[in-house]
């Protein structure tokens, strides 16, 4: 009788708990962008269904609609996203707009803490207004913009052979913007193999983001800031110095004199093409392909490396990344934040970097073998050690904007000169910060 | 239908046509609408359209107008709304960029519009003539006309590529010019003619179409007389031809312009606006301004100067439009 009792007791337990977690489990939804990180996210995410019992599904959307596309979402209180890997620019407008969940407490009662990721990644994906502690998401996947090149054709001996005749120098990594140029015009033009080839591709879409994002990774080098004073919206003398002037016209050089035909609108996509397809010795991109771009069979392997983007008066590469927010107009913020924790696991981060994730907990970043464990894992430490990002005002899609049109007419279009184009962005910039009660 | 015209003009349903549908009426409708006047049922008839109407077109107007004396910007809820008077339109006016954009839109539109009407007439002339294959030929021409802008769009992008672009080696095949010299999409010159062509191209079997349909209603009987009275073939085209085609050709123009004047998809396919802002129309101008940059006063004022414009414009046009069909 008491075995009976006790196996009916054991059966009611069982049938309790798994009817507990039957009520519990929910289907979340994480949306981000479309690339290869996100594949990786998918799988990494099997581990926490498993552990949690809620099911994942995802909501990808291709760069050039990503804004677009999440941004209205949230903008009109969409359900769509239980948890949103959001631009690094969009904390200001997630925070003051009400759409992400503040998770300090959250934080604070799960012994999660900051100190343990990056400090450039909690600065430029999780504090709103910058660099309070006040969190609005975690960060989840670091990124800036880094170089890539052709390894193979850069140790060619006559290729450095006619390289060190036309230059003077030997052919390796750059080590300067300057230098990058010289090489990239070396190649420019230049037949290989029976091809013709070109310097590198580089960033210059209109449409989005991606002319901003390449330009700034020339300015930054140069010192470029965007305020005379942090938190002042002094611009003049700023964004307009000597140095930015210097740096734009630098970038419009490379692009008239080191850059394929046609490569007029292009961003991520089309750098990746020009240098699978074998058209250009080098490309900027962002470090998240990278992963991708050394497991290419044709051109990854002993085919490439990579590097950081090159100083000139000091080092300097824009970040790219982002944090993990939960949306505020979630039904299933319990669930999202569950993941949250799962995610900010040091072994789940340790996974994530395996993966194809770049992991912004110091766990992994500062594990002795992280340098080694990728042929670009130390240029990503470098990188982060020095990176700098866009306005993360409310209103950065405005400021995005504006410098958009004002790069894209001087450097693609040639219209005007590079201190004209500094000079109209801060005027740009100046409506808005004005529109928006700041000056 | 049997009907017969009454001696005032107007149409008399037989008794029949009258029995049979009051017979499919059912009996509980009809003896709910037992008593109401004629304009009573009118207006239950009416009234559901003219609700559409207001929901869907003129509430939305008049809210439009009103955001547009506003600072008002959507993503930005929780921020108190401030009446700012004209300053929205003043800014728009003063706008060096906006004033850009509506002169990439009037170099888009008259330069599409003249080619469509020449080539759209110069082909409906030429079918127009009958001749062994008349059908296929009408029938390949209009093709373009059935895609969709954004296939067109992608597609055009690499035909004007300059290193594989099927369009640059054919002016390779006549000039001789190296094919990676001169970029249709990337050359601030000729970015604004490359969408001028790929328009062209997609748009003028629309206008040859319309104008086809003006030049077969052109009864042969006159051209007839015409020659009885030895009038010239030149004489006959400019005097006959032209002036009896001229108010469908009109039309075509009305409805290219109008679209043209709020074209969008082929252009952001093409071009993106860019270089620099060279292609930027007024459409995607006000696209950015309404749901990128979130200023959505700002834009509802652009939109009702836009509106303004076209409503404007087509109000003389069709005024002109009626004179000549009057002659």
């Amino acid at each position: 009788m008491k075995q009976l009792t006790l196996a009916t007791v054991g059966a009611l337990s069982v049938a309790a708990s798994t009817l507990s977690t039957a009520v519990q489990a929910e289907d979340l939804t994480l949306c981000w962008a479309a690339w290869d990180p996100a594949n990786a996210l998918v799988e990494l995410s099997k581990g926490f269904e498993e552990q949690s019992g809620h099911t994942m599904n995802f909501e990808f959307v291709p760069w050039p609609n990503f804004a677009d596309r999440m941004l209205n979402e949230l903008n009109s209180g969409g359900k769509l996203c239980d948890l949103l890997i959001g631009d690094s620019q969009w904390i200001g407008g997630g925070a003051e707009n009400g759409h992400y969940v503040k998770l300090n407490d959250f934080f604070d009662s799960e012994g999660i803490s900051m100190d343990d990721f990056a400090p450039a990644t909690v600065y430029a994906y999780s504090t709103w207004p910058k660099g309070t502690p006040n969190y609005y998401a975690l960060p989840a996947m670091g990124d800036a913009n880094g170089w890539f090149y052709r390894k193979d054709w850069f140790e060619r001996d006559d290729i450095k052979a006619a390289y060190k005749e036309a230059t003077g120098d030997e052919l390796g990594e750059p080590k300067t913007q300057k230098e990058m140029l010289q090489i990239a015009q070396f190649f420019q033009g230049r037949e290989i193999d029976g091809k013709k080839v070109y310097g590198a591709a580089i960033f210059t879409e209109r449409g989005s983001e991606g002319i901003t994002m390449g330009v700034t990774s020339a300015l930054y080098p140069w010192g470029f800031k965007y305020e005379n004073t942090p938190g002042k919206y002094d611009m003049e003398g700023a964004v307009n110095s000597a140095e930015s002037v210097e740096a734009l016209e630098f970038y419009k050089e490379f692009y008239e004199t080191a850059t394929p035909p046609g490569y007029t609108n292009s961003y991520m996509g089309e750098s990746l093409d020009a240098f699978k397809s074998g058209q250009v010795a080098m490309a900027m991109n962002w470090f998240a392909f990278f992963p991708g771009l050394y497991a290419d069979a044709d051109t990854g392997g002993d085919k490439i490396d990579f590097f950081v983007n090159p100083p000139q008066n000091n080092a300097g590469s824009t970040l790219g990344g982002q944090g993990i927010s939960v949306v505020s107009y979630s039904d299933k913020k319990e669930a999202s934040l569950e993941y949250i924790k799962w995610f900010a696991n040091p072994e789940v981060q340790a996974q994530w970097w395996s993966m194809g994730g770049y992991s912004a907990h110091n766990s992994v970043l500062n594990s002795e073998t992280f340098p080694d464990s990728a042929p670009f894992a130390g240029d990503f430490l470098l990188a982060m050690e020095n990176v700098q990002d866009f306005w993360q005002e409310p209103a950065y899609a405005e400021l995005l904007l504006a410098m958009q049109k004002r790069v894209h007419d001087y450097v693609v279009a040639g219209q005007g000169t590079a201190q004209e184009a500094l000079d109209k962005l801060i005027e740009d910039w100046t409506e808005v910060f004005e529109d928006e009660g700041k000056l | 239908m049997a009907s017969e015209r009454s001696p005032m003009g107007a149409i008399n349903m037989s008794d029949k046509t009258i029995d049979r549908l009051a017979g499919a009426t059912p009996v509980r409708v009809a003896r709910k609408i037992k008593g109401l006047s004629d304009r009573a049922i009118a207006w239950i008839f009416v009234g559901p359209t003219i609700f559409l109407l207001l929901a869907v077109n003129i509430f939305p107007l008049i809210w439009t107008i009103n955001l547009s004396f506003t600072n008002f910007k959507a993503n930005r809820l929780n921020r108190e709304v401030e009446y700012i008077g004209l300053r929205n339109y003043e800014r728009i006016l003063g706008d060096s960029d906006i004033w850009l954009s509506m002169q990439a839109t009037a170099h888009f539109l008259f330069w599409t519009l003249f080619f469509q009407v020449l080539i759209g007439f110069t082909l409906a002339w030429l079918i127009n003539k009958k001749f062994k294959g008349n059908d296929l030929w009408t029938t390949i021409i209009v093709l373009p006309m059935m895609l969709s802008p954004a296939v067109v769009g992608n597609f055009w992008t690499f035909l004007y590529q300059p290193q594989i672009g099927l369009f640059n080696y054919i002016v390779t095949f006549f000039t001789g010019a190296d094919p990676s010299s001169f970029e249709m999409l990337g050359s601030v010159d000729l970015a604004p003619w490359s969408i001028v062509i790929v328009d062209t191209w997609m748009w003028t079997p629309f206008v040859m179409l319309i104008c086809l349909a003006g030049l077969r209603s052109i009864p042969d009987y006159i051209y007839e007389a015409a020659e009885v009275d030895r009038a010239s073939k030149l004489r006959q085209f400019f005097t006959i031809t032209i002036p009896m085609v001229l108010p469908f050709l009109m039309l075509a123009v009305l409805f290219r312009g109008i679209e043209n004047f709020k074209m969008f998809d082929l252009v952001v396919q093409l071009t993106g606006g860019g270089p620099g802002s060279v292609t930027e129309m007024a459409s995607i101008n006000l696209k950015r301004e309404a749901f990128e940059k979130w200023r959505t006063g700002y834009s509802s004022a652009f939109a009702i100067i836009l509106f303004v414009t076209v409503f404007g414009l087509a109000s003389i046009y069709v005024k002109a439009l009626n004179k000549v069909k009057e002659r």
